[in-house]
């Protein structure tokens, strides 16, 4: 509930401005703040109250229950290539950034290793920054299964009452994480963009919040594990060290075939959709402003002449002018490519969110006030059709004169 | 056969934007719409309905919300759910992700517990997490399959098409079960105007925590596990050199020679 101290408040309307919700007015007859339906009780008001009338009613914490849980965990998804099993890139950058939350809280970092002949990936998460690995083996768990991987690793974290569990949010991470917040009905932020230790050794999970056009940083206050997930190339991969090593517990797993519930009737691995923007060097992205869906011809033209990688924002992906698997932007893919270079696209926060964290950017926009030229480190004001065309003539003039 | 499909009401997040001065959200002209996905989930029900006409399938639609969310479930009757739920409660103010999917699992056990499939969107639009459904199906205790871009019955089993980071899952499992959406082939329909007369004759009914029993404690702020501590508006990244692109030619070479100054083509 957010209580208002009618006696306190001096009717100044500072909260009526700053709610994001429309949430509390002051009301004329009174002079008075009210709340309103719409409240989300997101603490905007309460932190802008000049007169501190304004406060949330929360539950107290039990500090002693709390500090009973030590130690960062992450999950370690692994993916198959060729027929190996290969840890996934972003399981490397979550050790860079768990490093970082343990040594803040002066404790070690774990990743909990479900799946069947695994144990050759151990030393890779050693070398990466984990002092400990829950290696989790057993038959059934070859292949991903919601029922089969939610077990066995909440049964690790119950018996093992770690403060923070990370997740990777790639597809089969995002089916994990809540089905184990569920089981374990705790507090789960998805996509983190940011995380951090607060004075009270509290995890503060930043994200984009209510449409993306806003940033929230949230807090799981009374439970433990606080639980995040994070995308793909949010966060850098820390270097190897292959001198480090760690503690290796072998897990026993009991798991039986009734408890996975799912059946994989078939496998298909498609060419198209394994375009990987997310692994790409130089994206080359379009959106609304191409047009048509013939003019991505455009597109894929300065693609080839820079060695780049296409790409598209949300609407493309809507229209069906190019596959889901290439979309950039909150609902799609996070890419953090060494160049970045954005065609047509006005740069709503959705579609910033999913590639700001790209080394450099090129924007190239009719409407000099797109919101992409913000974030661009060099941008045009002017037509992709008049300018690509002049681009790709100079790269192929010049490549010319060099084989000369 | 009896479909829940889950639903949301979202802003139409393309509109929404920051006021740079004072980091609040503009709201003026910001329409509510249906999320997207959740009209994928609802042309999947329409189609299993129209293939399978032996199974008499019966589609109801659940969202939590305020009162206006009622626009959104009418929307679904357009589309064809039979009938419609909101839970709409004060007390669900300031849920989270697990507070949520409590007060679904209680609306659903209270108003369909003989469910065979719950139909969802993989995620909403606005908060984008994908996290409801998934916790919801656990607390209902039902297997959940993600990402589905197809759905067919066969028997007592329900097989979906998933959608993986290299192609495509062909996943089954014994129903009830909980299946969220992605595109696929289905699609955003418009309807009718019979649609729209039709659903205005469908039941869509307003429950409170109280027609449910839900407790107060187990829903709402106090409920959550996860609380906003602040919001802000996202960083902006400046110093930038914009040029003048009305001399195309210009232009073209002024790229050029940034992107070889910072060696992205090869000298």
């Amino acid at each position: 509930m957010l209580n208002v101290d009618i006696e306190t408040c001096i009717g100044c309307k500072i909260c009526e401005r700053v709610c994001p919700f429309a949430a509390i007015i002051v009301e004329p007859e009174t002079k008075k703040a009210k709340v309103l339906e719409g409240c989300t009780l997101c603490g905007t008001c309460v932190g802008a109250c000049p007169v501190n009338a304004l406060s949330i009613e929360r539950k107290a914490v039990s500090e002693e229950e709390i500090a009973l849980y030590k130690n960062v965990f992450i999950w370690g998804e692994w993916e198959k290539k060729e027929d190996k099993k290969v840890i996934k890139n972003v399981v490397l950058e979550l050790l860079g950034k768990g490093k970082d939350l343990a040594e803040k809280l002066g404790e070690t970092l774990a990743v909990v290793l479900p799946g069947n002949d695994v144990g050759h990936l151990v030393p890779e998460l050693f070398h990466h920054g984990a002092d400990k690995v829950y290696l989790c083996e057993h038959e059934l768990l070859e292949d991903y299964s919601t029922d089969g991987y939610t077990s066995v690793i909440a049964s690790v974290i119950a018996s093992e009452k770690p403060s923070i569990v990370l997740y990777g949010a790639t597809p089969n991470g995002r089916d994990l994480a809540p089905r184990i917040a569920g089981r374990l009905a705790l507090g789960l932020t998805a996509d983190c963009t940011g995380l951090d230790i607060n004075e009270s050794r509290q995890l503060v999970q930043t994200r984009p919040a209510f449409g993306g056009n806003i940033m929230a940083s949230i807090l799981s206050p009374y439970t433990r594990p606080q639980m995040s997930s994070v995308r793909p190339n949010v966060f850098p991969k820390p270097e190897a060290d292959v001198s480090k090593t760690g503690v290796l517990e072998e897990v026993e797993v009991i798991l039986k075939q009734v408890s996975i519930r799912t059946k994989i009737i078939e496998e298909i691995v498609s060419h198209e959709e394994s375009i990987n923007i997310e692994e790409a060097n130089i994206l080359v992205s379009a959106g609304r402003g191409v047009g048509s869906k013939d003019n991505l011809e455009y597109i894929e033209e300065l693609a080839e002449a820079v060695n780049g990688t296409v790409s598209g924002s949300r609407p493309l992906v809507d229209l069906g002018w190019l596959p889901h698997p290439q979309q950039v932007g909150q609902s799609g893919k996070t890419v953090a490519p060494t160049l970045y270079i954005a065609l047509g696209i006005s740069g709503a926060v959705q579609h910033l969110v999913g590639m700001t964290s790209s080394d450099t950017i090129v924007a190239i926009n009719k409407d000099k006030e797109a919101p992409i030229f913000e974030v661009a480190d060099f941008g045009i004001v002017g037509d992709i059709f008049e300018i690509i065309p002049e681009f790709v003539k100079i790269v192929k003039e010049e490549q010319a004169k060099e084989i000369n | 056969m009896k479909i829940v499909i889950l639903v949301k009401q979202v802003p139409e997040a393309d509109k929404v934007a920051v006021d740079p001065e004072t980091g609040t959200l503009i709201r003026e002209g910001v329409a509510s719409i249906l999320n997207p996905y959740c009209e994928y989930a609802l042309d999947q029900a329409a189609k299993l309905k129209k293939d399978n006409p032996e199974l008499k399938i019966e589609v109801t639609a659940i969202s939590m919300g305020p009162p206006q969310a009622k626009i959104a479930l009418l929307r679904c009757l357009e589309l064809g759910a039979d009938k419609a739920y909101l839970l709409s409660d004060r007390k669900f103010a300031g849920s989270d992700v697990w507070a949520t999917s409590t007060a679904i699992k209680e609306g659903i056990v209270g108003l369909e517990p003989n469910f065979d499939l719950i139909l969802a969107g993989k995620q909403a639009i606005d908060g984008d997490t994908a996290q409801v459904p998934a916790e919801t199906a656990e607390q209902l205790g039902v297997p959940q399959i993600t990402y589905g871009v197809d759905v067919a019955i066969n028997d007592k089993r329900v097989e979906v098409k998933r959608e993986t980071e290299t192609g495509y899952q062909i996943i089954s499992t014994k129903m009830p079960a909980l299946v969220t959406m992605s595109k696929g082939s289905n699609i955003r329909r418009v309807p009718s105007m019979q649609d729209v007369l039709e659903a205005r004759k469908r039941p869509l009914k307003v429950v409170s925590a109280d027609d449910l029993n839900i407790e107060e404690s187990k829903v709402g702020l106090s409920a959550s596990p996860t609380q906003v501590d602040k919001i802000f508006a996202p960083p902006s990244k400046s110093g930038g050199q914009i040029i003048d692109g009305s001399d195309p030619k210009a232009a073209a070479r002024k790229l050029f020679d940034y992107l070889r100054e910072n060696k992205f083509l090869r000298a």
